[in-house]
């Protein structure tokens, strides 16, 4: 077991109270993520939370440390969070997390490009990105737009790259929490980075 | 990718995660960096990708509602307390 996280299941071991509200704390908002993209409902994402928190608590005993304190988690999580979806009489969306790669998605308009048999330019841009302008860029209304097109996106997109570039999670920390390959992580990544920065092309030009 | 061609404009926009996660093969790579070399256009999409990630990373987490974390508090208490009820099940 790494040593971070033998300390701190010890922590919980010997009921401290402190270390378990850190870690609900630190790991509520990218839980609820993850939750979301088995059921339909913020308020389920929450209930989904609140009881995998508890069959934490039930199966604490029993980690090893085979996976990160976070990975194990994030595993019952996502059991919870199916196990819900199916009480729920909800079809998962299995497919769309495990093979994203199957539905081919642009990341710009194919009509923002030339055709592939342009006699000068093939495939090169025919309306190339113009210039974000700096000044409302950094505005905080342009952080509102970036937060609704991260709502707006499917959920497992939206998951993950939450937890990527808003959690600032490494690619295996959330292949292995939610136990996609390495490009299907990816896949969902680049999909949600280029509807944001599409999103922000559109507002600021 | 396969063939040993220059990369147009619409396949690189497809490989800019790729190429931000040091992803792509070292032939790939060369493709990408000689593209970008001569595109203006290319290289401020790349720019706004940078930018978009950048920005993602300014936006705050959700906070657990004070009654959420009330109720996983009495939770912890409980099970600390080694009250029944409270182990469910493990999957």
């Amino acid at each position: 077991m790494e040593s971070t996280d033998a300390k701190l299941v010890a922590a919980l071991r010997a009921g401290d109270e402190a270390a378990y509200r850190t870690l609900v704390r630190d790991w509520h908002s990218a839980m609820l993520r993850v939750a979301q993209i088995f059921v339909p409902t913020r308020a389920l994402a929450e209930e989904v939370v609140q009881e995998t928190w508890l069959r934490v608590l039930g199966a604490l005993d029993r980690f090893e440390g085979r996976s990160s304190l976070k990975t194990w988690v994030f595993r019952i999580l996502v059991n919870t969070a199916k196990t819900r979806a199916q009480r729920e009489g909800r079809v998962l969306p299995f497919s769309a997390l495990q093979d994203p790669a199957r539905v081919p998605q642009a990341a710009v308009g194919p009509e923002r490009f030339l055709p592939g048999d342009d006699e000068h330019h093939p495939g090169g841009w025919s309306s190339p990105p113009r210039d974000l302008p700096e000044a409302r860029l950094i505005a905080s209304e342009t952080r509102d737009v970036v937060a609704r097109a991260i709502d707006a996106l499917p959920a497992n997109q939206r998951a993950v790259i939450s937890l990527r570039d808003v959690e600032g999670w490494s690619s295996d920390e959330v292949r292995n929490a939610l136990d996609l390959s390495e490009v299907n992580q990816r896949v969902l990544l680049h999909r949600a980075r280029s509807k944001v920065r599409q999103a922000l092309e559109e507002y600021l030009t | 990718m396969i063939d040993t061609e220059a990369l147009s404009c619409q396949e690189l926009v497809e490989l800019v995660t790729d190429y931000l996660e040091g992803a792509l093969t070292p032939a790939d790579l060369r493709r990408f960096d000689e593209h970008l070399a001569g595109c203006d256009a290319c290289t401020e999409y790349l720019a706004q990708f940078r930018r978009t990630i950048e920005l993602t990373g300014t936006l705050t987490a959700d906070d657990v509602s004070a009654e959420a974390e009330a109720e996983l508090l009495d939770a912890f208490r409980t099970w600390n307390a080694g009250a029944p009820g409270v182990t469910g099940p493990v999957t």
